[in-house]
């Protein structure tokens, strides 16, 4: 049963259709969404059992499941679409446990009224970023709910995955001499989102950084075991990040601002909108803190990969009892970064 | 970042507090106000304090538009939103900006009301041009930097014939509060506060110029010094105030040279006259009723006067109780002096103005850390 077309008469219109109320019934309506336009694109396995739930082996080991919900607007932005997105975040957030993701599942909450052929964009994204992922979306869900109750669609993903015997990765585990690195410049996805929201006339060549890091992971823990914490700064930005990490390891962080990597681009979009880049949303970065010996073959390691290639070594763990993060100004002064208080700017992912 | 990054460079910021190290009196205090937020900002966010020598001090001033806004017209805001239906727009930090009981402009959007934030006035005309059925209301604030772009976009709006736009108009001026900072006796009689100097506004003075600055400096013999928002022109405008101070002069001098002109922008400025005129007084958080200080819309342009179009009922809203935003907004008390800040008062659940915006005192001593114990918190305290 690959496709579902000879079991409908007439295929469903996705040039002109739109999702109604009846698309989330339960009944032939939804079947016949699910059948030629999840399925066609998302299919695996396991989908083509047509089961309410995927069935799959499990190795030994420790297993990871993380989840997230996805409700950025608007759904298509510059370097990715709210289908790639739904993907590579919940990816990352298994991989920052060290693991190898292995298998999604998809959550759709659909507004009625969004045209199919909007959904279907989305869908193929979502699905050519799980096979360039390798890690297919083996379950799903649909829900619809009345016009002006959501916003197009939102769409939550699970992810499961296994961790590499010796690795034990968690923000609670940083040390005073431990060495923080970055894979890359910050505040792209941030930027790129501001950038294409109507109300902001503003132009600008950047796209999101909206990468699945699971690869780059892979070679960083067979280099480095001993990783301590990986954690992808995603809303809130570096900033909070580290905030998180200090507050969950009771350590203190002292970086450089001259040693965080930020695209020119993107530092004059700050610049002209009041923001900080430090606070600005990634999609396709990790902080990794190591012990020091090991920051010299990881940076090295997270270099030699496309995702990697701008990696920095931006500051190390101090003890401090009130866990502030310090950071030396590239004007040579010194401040707190805090967390981000309030919101630079809703609905980013 | 060219034409930025060279006024942020660590080389010349070293040389420049070598200087100032150099040229300070030892013994003597240097009590120097920077009027902009822009500038508390600019101080807090590249820790220019940590290059200055121990008796150079900045006192923080009013200058955040934000933290000025009395409750009352943040309540006429919301009262427009929700009671009278209109689409608000307004800059983001206004949007947090607690009004009378415990509400603000965020909470009244979650409660449904149809509160824009926009980065122009040129977004609220679109909104307005492009929804005729919705009452557009541009909630306008802020200083003299901000008052050319709402006189153009009342002019368009008369122009276009555009009825469903108007301007709740609450811009203040810059001399004016910083001749009431003088004359507030905590200042002039008690002499309990002493602000020796003076960093002027930098975009401000691009419109109204360094001529405005004369007088007081003259009349209060206070060293005034137009200074660039960036951290190098923080420095540099401190090293020309200091050389002043130690010379006995108190004279306007303008180290934002490749912006600020003695007169101004002209054009500007004349386009502003042309719709706006001087109030006769008006409230100012922090600083009371001060004479003369805000403009309001003409009588040519009075249907796009939010105020004509639409009643609103006065609000007898008050400070919270302990709040010690009017004092610091004066010089006179730290953010630290006040015991809501840092307790109840951050800038997740801001309880004064001073804690809303980045350019507020308290918030940027909240988010950079400057009150956080060590060496630096002892400096200030026993400056």
């Amino acid at each position: 049963m690959k496709t579902g077309a000879r079991r409908f008469p007439v295929r469903l219109d996705v040039r002109r259709g739109v999702v109604d109320m009846s698309h989330g019934s339960g009944g032939r309506a939804m079947a016949q969404l699910i059948g030629e336009l999840f399925v066609e694109h998302l299919g695996n396995e396991y989908l083509y059992q047509g089961n309410d739930q995927a069935a799959f082996a499990v190795t030994g080991g420790r297993m990871v499941m993380s989840t997230d919900g996805y409700v950025i607007s608007p759904l298509f932005f510059p370097g990715g679409d709210i289908g790639s997105l739904s993907v590579h975040g919940t990816v990352n957030d298994v991989a920052m446990a060290g693991a190898q993701p292995l298998y999604l599942s998809a959550g759709f909450i659909l507004e009625e009224g969004l045209p199919l052929a909007t959904l279907e964009a989305i869908v193929a994204s979502m699905a050519a970023a799980a096979k360039a992922a390798g890690v297919p979306v083996v379950t799903g869900d649909t829900k619809v709910v009345e016009k002006g109750s959501g916003d197009g669609v939102f769409i939550t993903t699970t992810g499961v995955g296994v961790v590499p015997e010796g690795v034990s990765i968690s923000g609670d585990r940083a040390r005073p001499g431990d060495a923080i690195l970055i894979n890359g410049s910050i505040g792209d996805h941030g930027v790129a989102i501001m950038s294409s929201r109507e109300n902001l006339e503003f132009e600008t060549a950047i796209e999101s950084d909206s990468a699945a890091l699971h690869t780059l992971v892979a070679r960083m823990v067979e280099v480095a075991p001993g990783i301590r914490c990986l954690r992808d700064p995603t809303r809130g930005g570096l900033a909070t990040t580290l905030n998180e990490l200090a507050q969950q390891s009771h350590v203190g962080m002292n970086i450089r601002e001259e040693a965080i990597p930020v695209a020119p681009a993107v530092s004059a979009a700050c610049e002209l909108l009041g923001l900080d880049p430090l606070y600005v949303a990634n999609e396709g970065k990790l902080v990794c803190i190591c012990p020091a010996r090991d920051a010299g073959p990881l940076l090295e390691a997270m270099r030699s990969h496309p995702l990697g290639a701008e990696a920095s070594v931006i500051g190390e763990v101090v003890e401090d009892a009130d866990g502030f993060v310090q950071m030396e100004t590239g004007f040579g002064g010194a401040r707190v970064v805090d967390w981000l208080a309030g919101e630079q700017l809703p609905r980013i992912c | 970042m060219k034409y930025v990054d060279e006024f942020r460079q660590k080389a010349l910021a070293l040389k420049l507090a070598t200087k100032i190290g150099d040229e300070v009196e030892s013994g003597r205090q240097y009590n120097l106000m920077e009027f902009c937020g822009g500038h508390t900002h600019a101080i807090f966010r590249y820790g220019v304090q940590d290059l200055m020598p121990d008796n150079v001090r900045f006192v923080h001033g009013p200058g955040c538009p934000v933290c000025v806004l009395p409750i009352a017209r943040i309540d006429n805001a919301i009262q427009l939103a929700l009671e009278h239906g209109v689409t608000l727009c307004t800059y983001g930090d206004v949007l947090r900006v607690p009004a009378g009981d415990r509400r603000s402009l965020m909470k009244a959007k979650a409660e449904g009301a149809d509160v824009r934030m926009v980065y122009s006035t040129q977004d609220a005309l679109r909104i307005a041009r492009e929804n005729p059925g919705l009452q557009v209301v541009f909630f306008a604030i802020g200083f003299e930097t901000t008052t050319p772009p709402t006189a153009v976009a009342v002019k368009q709006a008369s122009a276009e014939g555009l009825r469903n736009f108007s301007v709740f108009c609450n811009h203040v001026l810059t001399p004016a509060a910083i001749q009431n900072i003088l004359e507030s006796p905590e200042i002039r009689d008690m002499g309990s506060v002493s602000i020796d100097g003076f960093f002027g506004p930098s975009h401000v003075s691009s419109i109204i110029g360094s001529q405005p600055y004369e007088f007081f400096a003259e009349e209060y013999q206070k060293p005034v010094v137009i200074a660039g928002f960036e951290p190098l022109d923080v420095m540099q405008s401190a090293l020309m105030l200091i050389r002043q101070l130690n010379e006995g002069r108190f004279e306007v001098e303008n180290e934002y040279t490749r912006v600020v002109s003695r007169h101004g922008n002209r054009k500007a400025k004349a386009i502003v006259a042309d719709v706006l005129e001087l109030r006769r007084h008006f409230e100012w958080r922090g600083l009371g009723t001060v004479p003369y200080s805000a403009l309001r819309i003409k009588q040519d342009y009075a249907e796009f006067d939010t105020e004509n179009r639409f009643e609103l009922a006065p609000s007898s809203a008050t400070d919270v109780k302990g709040c010690e935003c009017p004092r610091i907004l004066r010089g006179v008390k730290k953010p630290v002096d006040c015991k809501l800040f840092g307790t109840v008062c951050t800038p997740e659940n801001p309880m004064g103005s001073c804690m809303v915006s980045s350019e507020g005192a308290c918030a940027a001593y909240w988010s950079y850390g400057r009150f956080r114990g060590g060496a630096d918190a002892s400096r200030e305290s026993a400056a």
